[in-house]
Order: C-alpha cells, then structure tokens, then sequence
C-alpha cells in the first residue's frame, strides 16, 4: 500500500478540553505530529503575553494546530460525495491544516516586529528544507510538500482547499476562538460550531454557508468581534506585550554598541543581525527566551535590567486612552519631560494602536478587495454576501472602532519628588 | 510617535486622492516591493498581496480625522474615495518621518486599472521565482482572471519602469 494510504492498525485519539476527542488514523498524519518540528509547537504559546492577563492562556500552538486539524477532518467527512469536492485532496487539506502554524517563533508577534521576521516564510522553509517534515511530506509523493506548502501559503491552485484553512470562516478561526475563549475563561468566543460544519458547503472555487445557517454564523462573526477587544486587545496584554517589545529592542541595541552581556545571548546572535537561519530558528523557543531574560536579571544594563525585572515579575506600564490627533503637543511635552527626569521615553513612554495587533474583523469590503463570507441562497444557489441579508452582521462590519493607549511606569513617577516641577506637571498631563 | 502611519499619511498626501481600497492595497504593496519602506505585512489572499495591517491603519487615520474616507454607492458595491484633511496635513508637519520620492512612482500607478495592479502585485509576490515561474504561477493563481500574454508583458515594463524609477 502506498505510504498516502497507510492507516494505522487502531486508530489514535488526543483527550481535547474544545473538541473532546482528535481523531487520527492516516499514519502520515501520525508521523508528522511525531516530528521535532512540531513537538517544537509545544513550547509556543498559543497567546503569547496574554497568561500575564488571563492566567488560563497556557496553551501552546500544539493544541491548537492539532484543533485546527481535527475541523479541517470533521468537515472533509460532511464533504465526501458533494459535488465541487475531490477526495484525492483529503490528505494535502489535512497535512496542511495540521502544519499551517509551525514556522510560529517564541511571543511571535513581538518578535516578527523587531527583529523584522515572517513567521510563513519560515513555515515554508521547515515544509520545504531539510526536516524531519519534509523527508514524511517527501515520502507521500513527488510534489506534496510543495503542495503543502502552497495550501498554507494561499497559493495553491484549488482556492477551495485553501478556503478551508484560511478564509473569513476557516477552521483555523474556529479553533482559536473557542480554543482562546476556554483557556481565558471568558464567556465569549462560543459558537455553534457544529452548526456551521453542518452547513458548509464547497463550490469550485470557496467555501459558502447555506442561507439556513444564517443565525449560526451571525454567533461566529460576534465571537470575533469580541473576542478581539475582551481578549486578543485587552489593555494589561498590551502593556506586555510593549514591554517585551522593547526589551528586545534594547537587546539588539546594547549589542550593536557592543556592550559585554554578562550572559553572552547566544541563542539571539543571528536574531540581532537579521540573519537567522533555519536551525537557529527552530532552536529558538519560548522557554529559550524566558530563561535568557531572568539571566538578563543581572546585567549592568539599567533599561534592559529594568525591562526584564518588569515583565519576569509582572510589574507592567499602567496607561491612559490617547487620542494622538487631539493631544499631539501634549505627548511632545511629555516626551522632553520624561527625557528631563531621566526616564528614556524611547522605551518607558510608548503609544500603542489597534493596528499594532492586526486582527480580521469581518468586512464585507470592496469588490475584490478580499473574499467576504457568502450565503448559499436555497431557489436559486444565488451566493449573497453575508452582510447584505445580516442585520446583526452589518451592524457591526460597518463599525470602525480603533483605540490608542499611551503606556509609561507609572510606579517610577510616583517615586519623584513630590514637589519636583516636572512630576506635577507630567501627572497633570497624565491624569488632568 | 506613530511612524508608520505617518508613512501611510505621506503616501496618500502625495497620491493627493485614492480611488478603491483594491488600489490602495495594491498600490502600497508595490512601493514595498520597490524597496520603499512601509511596515504593514502582507499575506496572499484570493485577490492577491492584502494587509490586514493597512486596513485597520487606515480605518485608524479616518477615525483620528486625518484621512476622509467617502463611501459611493455603486448599485452592487460600494467604492471608497480617500483624502488627506488639513488636521492630517498638520500631523504629518509635526513628524518626522522620511520617504524617498514617490510621486512619479504613484502617479504611473494611479493611472493604471486595480485588475492591472492585482497582476502586477502577483507577479512581485512571486519574485523569488524565475521569469517563466511568475508567468506559470500566475496563470495557476489567478485562472479567473484569465491574464492575457500582452497584459503580463506590460506588467512586467511596468515593473522594470517603477524599479528604475525607486532607484533614482
């Protein structure tokens, strides 16, 4: 029998807190979850600084990448024999959805920014270079792992296929959301997941929703909505992730001036030159970075001392609703106050932005501007785009909600001198 | 302070009016790939290069007042029109924020149609590929839009014309 079409002798079941159970039987689903490079998965967050915030938010992209697989299989099942869908593609959607985070770095947002990385160019690269992925993919057939690779990167020719994985309703999204909202403990983020599954349907070129499954939809969509400013954007998790931010800026700086960390950060050398490779990539996890930063505990370095003491202890910036248009020669004010009382601004005043953490909120959007969710009509299989038949969903589509925090340490300004000009004046700018 | 939307604010200042959120998303894109330093990360989506990045940065500038944004109605979609206002202006005196010359680059872009930007936006998502890859990726990716060898041969001018001209 041809390695694609090897099943296990039993099949294999994960325990999961959201889907119950994952259900795995093709050995080449089996052997890629066995590989080094997605056991790697295990020691990335799913949600990054968010466990500073909602001390539930442990979990790792494993998790997650199995979830995202184990909806990709259930909705294949509600596919076989629809018209629109080959079963010949069955294994490429579901290596992909198992594989479509693995290039993910430790606190990956933060680290892409600063250090100027692209955690899908390093997907591709761990798909298509010398892995332990790519000799399983390899062995599949001539061809699959650029497939693969193609499915994840939204490039590959069947537009159905990469639907599934990633579109405005993909089993991705589906995942981390209910994912996020069960580690987080918050009462948002569920959905009738079941629902929706039950009315998707393939077309030749997308997914689309019956128009029965409407309300079930409108549910996904709000899930989105909210999870987005209760969790992904909540204040406290910003003001860690702003933290994190500059501690790697300050990193990078002290070592292209050439300071001597007591702690030779090894491990970031190829991280500060922009120039990583793949196995420095890999070798690079969040547990790597937690332990460089106690170690950095110790440095001579004020700011990076300071920085890594904040975040490894929790000591966060407290911050304030910032409108940069209506307060732009305020926060020039504060900037040369800061710089008087010897508090670095680069790193301890920062503005942070709604579109510092890009998050897809549903937009129907222009024409062609990107693919909305449609409404498979039941007289005439018409396709109408979801916001024109939803109240609820054009409600909140149409809305533009952004937000700016100004961020600074504010247990640093309280210990000023209570009658030093500078401190009255910055905590009359602050706090009116 | 907000460098990266001051960069945004310099493109449309000098664009002077943008026509389609299409056009916009194809056209900063462009500039990137000629080396011009916006921030916003891009993915491949069904039409293409798209930044979520750009559209929430945008959404942001309107709301700060500092783009207009004027949505028309055309009867099965809905088009959006894009200007600098004067608050903008004054924010952009206030930064700091640098850019190499981009008008001639806008302009060209400008004039031409968003399905030409979509090709030629392809084709540069594709450039670590060779010649005849690009051609074979693009007519693999965007099979609807059934490119024509003649509009693939502009693109590819087109490019060597913007690529010169982001150099000079």
């Amino acid at each position: 029998m041809a390695y694609k079409d090897e099943q296990l002798s039993e099949e294999k079941v994960f325990k999961d807190p959201v889907h119950r159970y994952i259900h795995v039987k093709d050995q080449v689903i089996w052997d890629l979850i066995g590989t080094r490079e997605f056991q790697r998965l295990r020691r990335i967050k799913q949600l990054g600084t968010s466990f500073l915030t909602f001390h539930g938010a442990e979990h790792s992209r494993f998790n997650h990448s199995l979830g995202v697989y184990e909806i990709v299989r259930r909705i294949l099942f509600n596919f076989e024999n629809r018209p629109n869908w080959n079963n010949d593609e069955r294994l490429l959607c579901l290596c992909a959805a198992l594989l479509h985070d693995l290039g993910h770095g430790p606190f990956s947002h933060s680290f892409e920014k600063v250090f100027k990385l692209d955690h899908e160019d390093f997907t591709k690269k761990i798909v298509l270079g010398d892995t332990e992925i790519n000799k399983i993919l390899q062995r599949v057939g001539k061809g699959f792992a650029e497939d693969v690779a193609d499915v994840i990167n939204k490039t590959y020719e069947n537009k159905l296929v990469v639907s599934l994985i990633s579109s405005q309703i993909d089993a991705d999204r589906m995942d981390y959301l209910q994912r996020d909202a069960y580690f987080t403990g918050v009462s948002y983020g569920h959905f009738d997941m079941e629902r929706i599954l039950r009315v998707m349907r393939p077309t030749e070129d997308q997914v689309v929703i019956k128009q029965t499954g409407m309300h079930a939809v409108e549910d996904y969509i709000m899930s989105r909505y909210q999870m987005y400013w209760q969790v992904y954007f909540h204040p406290v998790t910003r003001s860690a992730e702003v933290i994190l931010s500059k501690i790697l800026h300050r990193a990078k700086y002290l070592y292209e001036q050439n300071y001597q960390f007591k702690q030779k950060p090894t491990h970031f050398l190829s991280f500060f030159a922009e120039n990583v490779d793949l196995e420095e990539y890999l070798r690079l996890d969040e547990s790597i970075v937690l332990y460089y930063f106690q170690a950095w505990l110790e440095e001579d370095d004020t700011v990076l001392r300071d920085l890594c003491e904040r975040f490894i202890n929790r000591r966060l910036f407290k911050y304030i609703e910032f409108n940069p248009n209506q307060q732009m020669t305020e926060w020039m004010e504060l900037y040369k106050l800061f710089q008087a009382i010897d508090i670095d601004p680069e790193y301890y005043l920062v503005v942070d932005s709604s579109s510092d953490l890009p998050y897809d909120f549903y937009r129907p959007g222009e024409e062609e501007e990107r693919l909305p969710i449609h409404l498979l009509q039941p007289k005439n299989d018409e396709l109408k785009e979801l916001s024109r038949q939803s109240d609820i969903v054009e409600a909140i589509s149409g809305k533009k909600r952004t937000d700016h925090k100004l961020y600074f340490p504010l247990d640093v300004l309280e210990q000023l001198p209570a009658d030093r000009p500078e401190k009255m004046r910055i905590f009359e700018i602050l706090f009116g | 302070m907000l460098e990266n939307h001051a960069r945004i604010m310099k493109f449309f200042s000098t664009a002077d009016e943008v026509v389609g959120r299409k056009k916009l998303q194809k056209m900063i894109y462009i500039l990137k790939k000629c080396d011009i330093p916006f921030e916003e990360k891009y993915e491949f989506h069904f039409y293409g290069p798209y930044s979520e990045e750009l559209t929430l940065r945008v959404e942001e500038l309107c709301n700060l007042g500092f783009i207009s944004e004027v949505k028309e109605d055309k009867s099965n979609y809905y088009q959006y029109r894009y200007r600098v206002t004067e608050q903008g202006e004054e924010f952009l005196n206030h930064s700091k924020v640098e850019l190499p010359p981009l008008e001639s680059m806008i302009n060209n872009m400008k004039e031409k149609s968003s399905r030409f930007l979509e090709l030629v936006s392809t084709m540069l998502y594709f450039d670590d590929l060779s010649k005849q890859e690009v051609e074979e990726k693009v007519q693999t990716v965007k099979k609807t839009q059934n490119y024509q060898e003649t509009e693939i041969a502009e693109a590819w001018e087109f490019i060597d014309k913007l690529r010169r001209q982001s150099t000079h």
